[in-house]
């Protein structure tokens, strides 16, 4: 048990590696705040493919390809890929995986499930049970709007707290060899719910579950929020960011300008996506992109990346329950080898 | 004992998301609603105008009529060209109440399960939106039906 520390934290003393990582997003999402970061755009939401579903595949597979090559790896090198989406039973990465004939851990952890993948990676990784990880995440906001809310072409309001699927999707390769940012900690986080019931604000839902992971860290590794050059939640948006900032301060620790939200960057101001972007691609493609690039500049060396999720279903909610919210942490920390 | 506790957290954590959470501007949505609105129904009573205008053996019943098929038809296509939804984004309630809204529940629907098969995605899901309003307005006309038949 000496991997452990605290009540929920791993450390990883091997440091696994982001060796390689893809991004690869819709054409909203690529006329956001981070055009010039993301590796690829697409210019159909389809991706020239028949139903939304098949183009959330698509980009899929096309991100985990694009990141094993870049990799300098092979298909047959790579030992597990973990993945998941958020539709019903996960279909997008298990049927992703069935392209690639290599072991797969599907995961749902719905919008946290990119920080869950590269917890369970680099665990496998670190342990040195297994030598090229691949984790991997996406979303489409068509597949995710029939399925949560309202046909696309229904003349509808959106509510001011409502967020915006991203298109999108992210994937990351670890290992022990090779040069890249390394995964230091991971903290697993437990499913808390304060009651919320409202399914279209899901920043309120996942803020306490956001505290929860947070706190647990910080007194795990014994750490404040001055420690790192980026807290990064996945998807709360901008009133679940204040709501998790008012959170945090109420449990004494005071964010500061390191904090910041996927959700809540991801567009701009004129996209009007009222508090920003939500789902798994959210956080896949702002961390396979802008967060990996800027530490690669050496922008941000120890960024503390904990991406949310709100556990709920279509049924769950139309029988009245409360939202149960989750959120998993990882710790990146810059190589100082690596330089360009 | 600790079960209260757990409650009186969320309670109090409820209260305050209520409190922080920015709420629909009522005002400006509510002019916006009534000029497309009143847009949506002058376009109505311009057809039936000129429908009876054209076809002067029509009467007021059977333009209305032709008015209603009209809407229904240029609301279903605005549907199919990604445009109603457009309108819906700021007119909310002024294109969803009149009979062009209800066109654009059914059409919306269909458009988007027809990839799920004419029987199990059309076929099924057609009145997903539109389902509750009719059986509602079933439902209301039978019982009025039945107090009309007594007095």
């Amino acid at each position: 048990m000496n991997n452990k520390i605290g009540d929920q934290t791993i450390i990883f003393k091997n440091e696994p590696k982001i060796i390689s990582h893809y991004s690869v997003v819709g054409e909203k999402e690529g006329n956001g705040n981070f055009k010039n970061y993301y590796h690829y755009i697409l210019k159909d939401d389809l991706f020239g493919e028949k139903s939304f579903e098949h183009a959330e595949r698509k980009m899929l597979e096309f991100a985990i390809s694009n990141s094993i090559k870049g990799a300098n790896l092979k298909i047959a090198d790579i030992d597990l890929l973990i993945g998941g989406d958020l539709l019903n039973q996960i279909i997008s990465a298990s049927f992703t995986a069935r392209h690639f004939d290599r072991p797969f851990l599907g995961v749902y952890g719905a919008c946290s499930t990119m920080a869950e993948s590269l917890a369970i990676g680099a665990t496998f990784v670190d342990g040195k049970y297994l030598k090229n990880v691949v984790c991997a995440t996406g979303t489409h906001f068509s597949t995710a709007e029939r399925q949560y809310r309202f046909p696309l072409e229904l003349g509808n309001q959106r509510p001011p707290t409502s967020q915006w699927t991203v298109t999108g999707a992210g994937s990351s390769v670890l290992s022990l060899n090779g040069c890249g940012h390394k995964i230091k900690m991971a903290t697993l986080g437990k499913v808390t719910d304060y009651g919320i019931k409202d399914v279209n604000n899901m920043g309120a839902a996942m803020a306490p579950a956001a505290m929860s992971t947070l706190i647990s860290h910080f007194k795990d590794t014994k750490t404040t929020p001055d420690d790192y050059d980026l807290i990064l939640t996945g998807d709360l948006g901008k009133l679940g960011s204040e709501i998790l900032m008012d959170l945090m301060e109420h449990n004494g620790y005071k964010f500061g300008k390191n904090y910041n939200d996927c959700g809540q960057m991801i567009y701009n101001n004129n996209q009007k996506t009222f508090q920003g972007g939500s789902g798994c691609g959210c956080s896949a493609a702002v961390l396979n992109s802008f967060v990996l690039k800027k530490m690669d500049e050496g922008v941000f060396k120890r960024v503390l990346f904990a991406a949310t999720g709100a556990l709920l279903s279509t049924l769950s909610s139309q029988q009245g329950d409360t939202i149960p919210g989750i959120c998993h942490a990882v710790v990146i920390e810059k190589d100082d080898k690596k330089e360009n | 004992m600790k079960k209260e506790k757990h409650l009186s957290r969320n309670e109090q954590f409820v209260k305050y998301v209520e409190a922080k959470t920015p709420k629909t501007k009522t005002f400006p949505t509510l002019i916006w609603a009534y000029l497309v609105g009143g847009i949506i129904c002058m376009i109505g009573q311009g057809i039936n105008d000129a429908l009876m205008a054209i076809f002067p053996k029509m009467g007021q019943e059977e333009a209305s009529t032709w008015m209603l098929i009209i809407l229904i038809f240029i609301a279903s296509l605005l549907t199919g060209l990604g445009l109603y939804d457009r309108i819906g984004v700021f007119a909310g309630g002024g294109s969803i109440v009149p009979i062009t809204g209800f066109s654009n529940s059914i059409t919306s629907p269909a458009m988007e399960f027809k990839k799920e098969g004419i029987i199990f995605g059309l076929c099924v899901k057609m009145f997903s939106v539109a389902g509750p309003v009719l059986v509602c307005g079933l439902v209301i006309s039978f019982i009025t039906g039945i107090i009309y038949l007594f007095i």
